[in-house]
């Protein structure tokens, strides 16, 4: 076994079984944790499952590989913060900036999400399964190919998408108790990227324009609902049956006009 | 509508000098100066000058003078000429009024008013010359205690595991300037200088271009609220990240910068789409406590896995010694200190200013209190806002500081004269701007020589200004403010500055 010849002790929380990782985080420190997280990555591991988690941070961060991570139990804040690849599946629910800034690789979350999902994401997918809180994909942005995605099952609360700037946002709005999304000042201050909401919102920013999906959105849309439904085993079509929303910026240059030169 | 706005500055031509070379029309990129064929005259369009100097600097016979506008209004302590103007342009465009580098008012300077000591005959004077002298100095956590063992065969050994540390050879880095706000060639200007002369440059918010990537061990890389350019390779590539949390020239405000700016080069290592407005929110959006603070320096230290400092920059405000106290106690390696005089690319006029203090009030007190607290030793505090001279350095170190931050003095060196214009893109000294054309005026050679002889020059007078003292080591200055005496300063002045009037 290479990670044998790596780790020279063991510790008592981890067994190795073939190139799968099994991890008891109760009461371990986050700092020990995300450390034996990155001394399995790149060593022909290539699942990690992490039992008993309470509350540690930066599970993901500083993560080289592709490798997969399962989290069972609540993970700590920025879940995933700067990530640049590894494909987390949190059992559970997620507490504040999950995919803070990340660059690359997919969090799937069975459950709902705290504040700031996806903050200044620039790359790689994010689905919460439930609700999310205020500011979901604030700043997020894109460059060429690196288009990052959010698909949020449930609602999301105020701010969603400000100053987004590029990207595609999802809220599906399922299981709400109310007909709109409570959300307000959505899209403030947007100058990029795409926002595709089921149902109505109660209150949207100035910078943004609702407008009707045209056939190459509803590609996109269908490609990300059918993903969706495939982590959490729901039906695609059914959600697809309603109407959505498309928010787009106003202008690229939202605040062009503000001085005296 | 007709501006009511006077033309600033005069351009004068001596007809009997000029020769016609239009030297001044294509060195001008204010549109000033122009040619005028059926006459055989160059003309200038005053109203355009911005008093860069440019022409005037590359006029092959000297034929050009600048002058101030002698079309004053009425002589008024009170409505000065600035405020008349700047409500007549406010009125003509609804706008906030912009500017560029450092706050211009007179009185915000208390380095004038502090004077350095030196020994006369009871403790003898050093010569740098021929006696050694060391500016090598460390940023970064240092510890408590240091636990040392003997070790057989190996004497002495240090026991304690140090944080890491940034090891300057003087102690002038150069501060926070995007990619963006400058140009690449400014960029490739300072990162060679700091490489050659051991010590730093900070890439600022915008992103580290490709090619500047080797000489990562002599670039701090900023994470700032708009988070452009940072990624994984980014945060590696340097030798310490700095977050971002204000700017001496704009405390407490975001900024952006204009679509017209993000050319192909800049969105590429921005990361945004091209002509996009590259928005920086005036708070980051995961900071709205000390403790988000701790959780983004540790974000960042998991990051890079603990092998390198994080700094935490902030504006000097009126409470910075208990903002600075919840820095180091968030865990962070350095806290820089920008002062009111710090400069920017583009800032409102009325928050430069207005709001902010000065760094000499701000690095006493907060170096004071980290002291008083007992953690003074848990971080490095950097000094940064408006360096004019070596001495404004010394002086800096004297009251607490570490090391200092120069930006606006490096950009004078590479041929900046401080016209306060930076916002319009337009430079001619090819600094502030990313039109290609413009920037082409900055050869990174040259540039990196400028850069180098100021912080040889500026080395070697702290060199002189220790030895005078009797000091051979920077190390031995910091915080002592026994080499510094006051003049012309108020009681409670001298009592923050925790320095004594001259005389005394």
């Amino acid at each position: 076994m290479v990670v044998k010849d790596v780790i020279n002790n063991i510790p008592e929380n981890l067994i190795i079984k073939k190139n799968v990782a099994m991890i008891d985080a109760t009461g371990v420190y986050y700092r020990d944790l995300n450390s034996l997280l990155r001394s399995l990555d790149g060593n022909g591991i290539e699942k990690i499952e992490i039992c008993n988690v309470y509350g540690q941070r930066y599970i993901g961060t500083d993560l080289d590989g592709h490798i997969k991570i399962d989290v069972y139990g609540t993970p700590g804040n920025d879940l995933g913060a700067f990530m640049k690849g590894a494909n987390i599946t949190v059992h559970g629910n997620v507490q504040d900036a999950c995919g803070n800034t990340m660059d690359h690789g997919q969090i799937v979350v069975h459950g709902r999400a705290g504040d700031l999902v996806g903050h200044s994401m620039r790359g790689g997918k994010i689905f919460i399964r439930d609700d999310a809180g205020y500011r979901v994909g604030i700043h997020m942005k894109e460059y060429l190919d690196k288009r990052p995605t959010i698909v949020i099952g449930g609602t999301a609360q105020d701010f969603l998408g400000e100053y987004m700037a590029g990207g595609v946002l999802v809220v599906l709005g399922l299981n709400m108790k109310e007909k709109v999304h409570n959300a307000r000042f959505v899209g403030t201050g947007m100058h990029g990227g795409t926002m595709y909401i089921r149902g109505e919102v109660r209150h949207l920013g100035e910078e943004v324009e609702v407008t009707d999906l045209k056939e190459e959105d509803y590609r996109v849309l269908k490609s990300l609902v059918d993903e969706y439904c495939s982590y959490y085993g729901l039906d695609a079509e059914k959600i697809l049956e309603s109407k959505f929303n498309k928010l787009i910026p106003v202008s690229s240059r939202p605040y062009g006009n503000l001085y005296a030169y | 509508m007709k501006s009511y706005v006077s033309p600033e500055y005069i351009v004068e031509r001596d007809q009997d000098r000029c020769i016609r070379c239009k030297v001044c029309v294509n060195q001008c990129s204010y549109d000033t100066h122009y040619y005028d064929e059926e006459d055989d005259i160059l003309h200038s369009r005053n109203e355009n000058c911005v008093n860069c100097q440019r022409c005037a600097t590359f006029c092959p016979t000297q034929a050009i003078t600048i002058r101030e506008n002698p079309n004053h209004y009425r002589s008024n302590a009170n409505w000065t000429q600035e405020a008349i103007v700047g409500i007549k342009k406010q009125a003509e465009t609804g706008g906030v009024v912009l500017t560029g580098m450092g706050c211009d008012k007179p009185n915000l300077t208390y380095w004038d008013r502090l004077l350095l000591n030196a020994s006369q005959v009871t403790n003898p004077s050093i010569d740098p010359l021929r006696e050694p002298m060391e500016l090598r100095t460390y940023i970064g956590s240092k510890p408590d205690k240091l636990d040392l063992e003997m070790v057989e065969g190996n004497g002495v050994v240090l026991k304690t595991k140090l944080a890491p540390q940034l090891r300057l050879e003087t102690p002038i880095m150069f501060s926070a300037m995007s990619y963006g706000s400058i140009s690449l060639n400014v960029h490739k200007s300072l990162a060679r200088a700091a490489s050659e002369a051991g010590t730093f440059y900070n890439t600022g918010e915008g992103g580290l271009e490709k090619s500047l990537y080797k000489y990562g061990d002599h670039v701090i890389v900023q994470v700032a609220s708009g988070r452009f350019g940072v990624h994984p390779d980014y945060l590696d590539a340097g030798a310490a990240i700095e977050i971002k949390i204000g700017q001496g020239a704009k405390p407490g405000i975001g900024g952006h910068l204009p679509g017209e700016k993000v050319s192909a080069e800049i969105s590429k290592t921005r990361m945004i789409p091209l002509g996009t407005d590259a928005l920086s929110p005036a708070p980051q959006h995961d900071i709205y406590s000390i403790e988000d603070l701790r959780q983004l320096i540790y974000a960042l230290k998991e990051a890079t896995d603990y092998t390198k400092p994080v700094f935490v920059k902030i504006a000097a405000v009126h409470n910075s010694a208990a903002i600075a106290s919840g820095i180091v106690r968030a865990g962070a390696d350095a806290v820089v200190l920008d002062g009111v005089r710090g400069g920017t690319g583009a800032a409102p006029r009325i928050i430069r200013d207005n709001v902010g203090i000065p760094i000499e009030m701000a690095l006493a007190s907060v170096d004071q209190r980290l002291r008083d607290e007992g953690i003074r030793n848990q971080a490095s505090v950097i000094a940064a806002g408006g360096f004019r001279s070596s001495a404004d350095v010394l002086k800096a170190i004297a009251l607490g500081a570490d090391a200092v931050y120069i930006a606006t003095a490096a950009l004078v060196s590479l041929g900046c004269t401080v016209c306060q214009k930076c916002y319009t893109g337009k430079c001619p000294w090819g600094i502030a701007t990313t039109d290609l054309w413009l920037t082409k005026r900055i050869n990174p050679d040259i540039g990196a020589k400028r850069l180098a002889g100021l912080l040889r020059g500026w080395s070697l007078e702290i060199m002189e200004m220790m030895g005078g003292m009797g000091i051979n080591a920077i190390e031995s200055v910091r915080g002592n403010r026994l080499l510094l005496r006051g003049v012309g300063l108020t009681d409670t002045e001298l009592k923050i500055l925790g320095v004594r009037m001259v005389g005394e």
